[in-house]
């Protein structure tokens, strides 16, 4: 279970995030939506310990990670599997030291074990065969795949996403949307997506978080999101520049 | 201390604060073997073997200058065959070490900033840290470590390199007798000279790898940020490794007296 309470978090005394509450269950799959530089990615880097908040707590597992120091949190985010907005691969590596690099620090594994759960990744994200390329040589939806493929190859409880599809076409971000709810139900993992993608957020999440003005605006299931006629909800969801215009 | 927040002083403070802080933590997590040998390895040949050309040339064209700038000057009070002597002296305690510093610094350092920097631009490195990977076992270590092993032995590389081309300058070219100046050479210089040396080259290496280090992990956003990241590294390492010479030369010195070495 991942709960945060009364979270605060500014930047150069510029609040991004003011008093956030929100409990996410095992096992749902999260949506946090909100408009681009609503506080998004800093949200789901607190959740990781990857940011530390003003005040307010992050709790995983009961456990209150923002009082941990960086060699507490390697524990904590051992749970964790983490799909950056772009990639983040390590670009001095190939896609199979990439995937591997996860299974290699824990020395638990031998190298045969390792190259065939790096083969088995590679086919759960439709990328076999693609071992040997440098992550200069793939597309940028290759390299979210490969972003996945990494981040749940040591079978994680609990994926990040941060904005999936972004900067993707639309057939791109189809696949995408598809492979995080095959890793959802075949893992069964918890998922949370950070997201703008109205079509990716009904698709993937039975839970919606969508901030606005620095706080949890809204907090449901999709259908309650989707249906709302809140004024502010309803201007997201259609995408629609001025709340009094119609969407097309 | 409050007045010095936001001023030159208190940035350079808090700066020296965190780069101790962040040597604190790489010592103690290499004693703990954290590190990937292969990683090691690897940061032992990127900044011992290729950086080999860079000291060799340095060592020997030092070396020969100041054979030749030390004859011209003896040469005046008839004491041509000392040259050697003051050129081993030189090379062993303060120029191999300081000049193989300088010139890894500005190659293996900007290196470093430049490679961390970028890491840390593309969210590679808070990658690492959602792989439940400590930024500082995996970047930090294996190259503080391969810079302390590779520092002495280059420093080695252009003491030798640079006496041997002091000799045949010296030698052949001005034409000293090679009997008295080797005799001189031997007898002027000792085995405290050589550890001086070797001591102050562990020193540097750790210099050059943690500024380097810390300048990449803590380099602004984008490209301006990781350009001003590997000047900095270079310009601080460079300078630290001169201020800290003289306070070792001062050390070392006494300390070598006082064991009666």
């Amino acid at each position: 279970m991942i709960e945060v309470r009364q979270l605060y978090k500014s930047f150069g005394g510029q609040p991004v995030l003011t008093d956030v509450n929100f409990r996410i269950e095992n096992g749902e799959s999260v949506v946090i939506m909100g408009r681009s530089g609503g506080g998004k990615s800093v949200l789901l880097k607190h959740i990781i310990g990857l940011l530390q908040p003003d005040r307010g707590e992050v709790l995983i597992e009961g456990e209150n990670i923002v009082a941990m120091n960086e060699r507490q949190l390697l524990r904590v985010r051992a749970k964790f599997g983490m799909v950056f907005q772009g990639a983040a691969l390590f670009d001095s590596m190939t896609v199979a030291e990439n995937v591997a690099f996860p299974l290699e620090r824990k020395r638990q594994f031998t190298p045969g074990e390792i190259a065939r759960r790096v083969a088995i990744a590679l086919e759960m994200v439709d990328l076999p065969g693609t071992e040997r390329k440098k992550p200069a040589e793939l597309s940028g939806g290759m390299r979210k795949r490969v972003g996945l493929a990494r981040a749940i190859i040591y079978e994680p409880q609990i994926v990040l996403y941060d904005e999936p599809t972004t900067g993707l076409d639309p057939i791109v971000s189809d696949s995408i949307d598809k492979l995080i709810m095959r890793v959802r139900d075949q893992l069964k993992v918890t998922c949370i997506v950070v997201t703008h993608d109205m079509r990716s957020a009904r698709r993937v999440g039975n839970h919606v978080v969508m901030l606005h003005e620095k706080k949890v605006y809204a907090n449901g299931t999709p259908e309650e999101i989707f249906t709302s006629t809140d004024a502010v909800i309803r201007q997201f969801v259609d995408g629609v520049a001025d709340a009094k215009e119609r969407p097309i | 201390m409050n007045f010095l927040v936001g001023t030159w002083l208190g940035e350079w403070l808090t700066g020296l604060g965190r780069i101790t802080l962040l040597a604190r933590d790489a010592i103690a997590s290499g004693l703990t073997f954290k590190f990937s040998r292969r990683d090691l390895l690897y940061q032992i040949y990127f900044i011992g073997i290729k950086s080999q050309s860079v000291v060799i040339v340095t060592g020997a064209f030092t070396g020969m200058v100041l054979a030749a700038q030390t004859y011209f000057q003896f040469h005046k009070v008839k004491m041509d065959t000392a040259t050697l002597a003051v050129v081993s002296v030189s090379m062993c305690s303060e120029l191999g070490p300081v000049l193989t510093a300088l010139m890894v610094s500005g190659r293996v350092g900007a290196a470093i900033a430049a490679e961390i920097g970028t890491m840390r631009v593309t969210e590679q490195i808070d990658a690492l840290r959602t792989l439940a990977t400590h930024p500082v076992d995996y970047l930090v270590v294996p190259r503080l470590i391969a810079s302390n092993i590779a520092l002495p032995l280059l420093t080695v590389e252009a003491m030798a390199v640079g006496i041997a081309a002091s000799y045949v300058v010296g030698v052949h070219l001005l034409g000293i007798d090679p009997t008295y100046a080797w005799y001189n050479m031997l007898k002027y210089s000792n085995d405290a000279d050589v550890m001086i040396g070797l001591i102050k080259s562990v020193v540097f290496g750790g210099i050059i790898a943690l500024v380097g280090c810390y300048k990449g992990m803590t380099c602004g956003l984008g490209a301006d940020g990781v350009g001003r990241a590997t000047t900095e590294a270079v310009v601080y390492a460079s300078i630290t490794v001169l201020i800290s010479n003289f306070f070792l030369t001062m050390v070392l010195e006494h300390l070598c007296v006082l064991l009666g070495l």
